[in-house]
């Protein structure tokens, strides 16, 4: 069926729409999900971690990545930040339509290599299809559940005066890739995004070394995590311009477009907060994974001061925002 | 792509430059210098400059950011279009500016049509479609007025009868003079625009040394870029020297671009223009000519753009021509914030009241 469009009967609950199940299950079957029950039967003990997250990106395709790949990591990594070990995610698809067969099964394969990457088991799922105009290409909402290791107590609120400030890797990638991608900006073409999942890299962290907080920085980037971390701590945190990991294909773009790399968007980096004593272990454990060869110290945390996040540059402090929520590329 | 030396950007270099600058000011009298481009005052607020230069050196934010000075009729004008089905393509920080009863961003969220595009060329692409009428929001300074040229100049040989663009560009030079020529006005020198400098060169300048004897300083827009150029215009203030200097000269040619310049003229001519909080200045900014008139936005839908009020209480335009700092404002920071802005200047990322905001400098 390579050539061939999703259609809106594949959504009406007929043979068609028991067509599209069996592609899904063609691509991310398991015993559990095989059994095609209303609802998955899973056995959890222990504290478990719930979350949720849909999403939407322009365009589903872009260099690094896609928005199959996104759906997994994003809500394995909101586990995996929250010191959990992603067991089961749910898998609900609203597709346009009028999307090809091949990009779906792109997409879906996707999924499959990422979730197999991460460990985890798709335990359920969903399909809709809305008419042309309705949706943008696809939209993918994933659930996922975790168990929560004993003696793991990480928390946004629990960042200390004190504390390092690491981010797992080189900032903004995804952001600036995605952006490049949908507005043909040819000077950042070389952008990849970091979209990965990040749970096999931050378990050790959570269970060795007595994280205080991690955050995964995706939409509002490093800015609007970090103010995050420090309104929930009641801390205020200062970073050090000079160890920010700009690469620069991002910096360049930001500079060109009038944004700022700290609120570009990541899909596989990390921030960690935990005491400074154990700052330099945490390093060497994130540097050892393929995803945080760039892994580093980028700020502490202090008591909570004039403003909740600075950056500490060559000619003194100021104060970094928290990002309104929509990237806009200015006129020169 | 080419990138910035990380040198620019160099800590101790910077430090070194503003020991030199401290020296040339002494204890003398305050200088006062401006800059006029929104870059500038971006890198300004960024880098902390405001706090690092000595305190007798007080740095002005000028009319730099073309968002800022572009009239509420204008942003009436582009929502109105947007809901009446027209595809509006714009630059981002047009956006969420208020007009005098209504913004883009709400427009968009109204049902309008709405797209934010980094280029022209993006509205030329929808247009090609021809899938209904397109306008493209041409704003900015002499940087952009060439792609628009070129823009215009390709819709007309592909005959691309449903796209025009709503002007509203503004030229830096008679915004110059028009700040000197103000009773009231106390700047020392100018920060000159790099970018617009590429287009236009050094000459369009010398007005200011020949008749107002203020010198200037085309400066680029890193760190050591503009310590460099404040350094040079320090000195020439100090020495009272009237001079116009460049350096910026790794981008700047003394000549501009002519090619770019060659474009404007065949689509553009001067014209008295309003600018927001200022007033309608003399042959300020640039109308499409008659011959184009069919890609005039403005003839097509017929708008009038030649209001220049601000909101009530907005001080935007004293801001803008020097006469009073952002944290000044009685609204600054209180009804006038980032989130729930009154005056563009407080809109726009490059608004010299929004990077006083996000950067601390109150």
């Amino acid at each position: 069926m390579g050539g061939r469009l999703v259609e809106l009967a594949h959504g009406g609950g007929g043979t068609m729409t028991a067509e599209l199940i069996e592609l899904v299950r063609e691509y991310v079957g398991n015993p559990l999900l095989d059994r095609l029950e209303d609802a998955a039967c899973i056995k959890l003990s222990g504290r478990v971690a719930f979350t949720t997250d849909s999403f939407v990106v322009s365009p589903l395709e872009f260099p690094g990545g896609d928005i199959g790949r996104l759906a997994v990591a994003g809500t394995v990594n909101d586990l995996a930040v929250a010191g959990a070990v992603p067991e089961f995610l749910s898998l609900s698809l609203v597709i346009e339509e009028g999307m090809t067969f091949n990009q779906l099964r792109r997409l879906l394969d996707s999924v499959k290599a990422t979730a197999a990457e991460a460990g985890v088991v798709i335990a359920c799922g969903d399909t809709k299809v809305v008419e042309c105009g309705k949706a943008d290409g696809i939209f993918i909402t994933t659930s996922g559940v975790g168990r929560i290791p004993d003696g793991v107590t990480v928390s946004v609120h629990g960042a200390q005066p004190g504390d390092a400030v690491i981010l797992s890797g080189e900032m903004g990638l995804h952001g600036v890739a995605v952006m490049a991608a949908r507005e043909g900006l040819g000077f950042a073409r070389s952008a990849v995004s970091d979209v990965a999942p990040l749970n096999r890299m931050l378990a050790p962290l959570a269970a060795k070394l007595g994280v205080h907080v991690m955050r995964d920085p995706t939409r509002g980037g490093c800015a609007a995590a970090l103010h995050e971390i420090a309104a929930a701590s009641g801390v205020s945190i200062i970073l050090d311009e000079g160890a920010l990991p700009i690469p620069g294909v991002v910096g360049g773009a930001c500079s060109l477009l009038g944004t700022d790399p700290l609120e570009m968007p990541n899909e596989g980096k990390a921030l960690v907060v935990l005491p400074e004593s154990r700052s330099a272990e945490a390093v060497a454990i994130l540097r050892s994974h393929q995803y945080g060869r760039e892994a580093r110290v980028i700020g502490s945390v202090t008591g909570k001061g004039r403003v909740p996040v600075a950056l500490s540059t060559a000619l003194g402090q100021r104060p970094v925002d928290a990002p309104r929520g929509e990237l806009l590329p200015r006129i020169c | 792509m080419v990138l910035v030396d990380r040198g620019y950007r160099d800590g101790e270099l910077a430090k070194h430059i503003i020991g030199r600058i401290r020296a040339e000011m002494g204890d003398g009298p305050p200088v006062r210098l401006m800059e006029v481009c929104g870059t500038h005052t971006v890198s300004i607020g960024r880098c902390g400059l405001r706090r690092a230069v000595p305190p007798n050196l007080f740095l002005l934010s000028g009319p730099g950011c073309p968002v800022c000075v572009t009239p509420g009729s204008y942003i009436d004008a582009a929502a109105e279009l947007a809901l009446s089905g027209v595809t509006v393509v714009t630059f981002g920080d047009m956006v969420r500016v208020p007009g005098s009863r209504t913004s883009i961003e709400d427009a968009r969220a109204a049902g309008g049509k709405v797209v934010v595009a980094s280029s022209v060329t993006a509205a030329l692409d929808i247009a090609r479609k021809k899938a209904g009428e397109v306008v493209f929001l041409a704003v900015g300074f002499e940087t952009t007025a060439p792609t628009i040229a070129a823009a215009v100049l390709a819709a007309e040989r592909e005959g691309l009868d449903n796209f025009s663009v709503l002007v509203s560009h503004k030229l830096v030079p008679p915004a110059l003079r028009a700040i000197l020529g103000d009773p009231e006005c106390a700047v020392d020198g100018f920060i000159l625009p790099g970018h617009v400098s590429t287009i236009i060169g050094t000459p369009p300048y010398r007005f200011l040394a020949d008749e107002f004897g203020v010198p200037g300083t085309i400066a680029g827009f890193e760190l050591i870029d503009v310590l460099v150029g404040l350094e040079t215009l320090v000195r020439r203030v100090r020495r009272g020297e009237r001079e116009i200097d460049n350096e910026y000269t790794r981008a700047v040619r003394p000549e501009g671009n002519p090619r770019a310049r060659e474009a404007v003229g065949r689509v553009f001519e001067p014209a008295d223009t309003a600018w927001r909080g200022i007033g309608v200045l003399p042959m300020s900014g640039l109308a499409l000519s008659d011959k184009h008139a069919a890609f005039d936005a403005a003839r097509k839908y017929s708008f009038d753009l030649s209001d220049y009020e601000l909101p009530s209480g907005c001080m935007c335009g004293n801001v803008m021509r020097g006469l009073m700092r952002p944290a000044e404002c009685p609204l600054f920071g209180k009804a006038c914030t980032p989130q729930s802005p009154v005056g563009a200047c407080m809109v726009s990322v490059e608004g010299a009241c929004a990077v006083s905001h996000k950067y601390g400098e109150f």
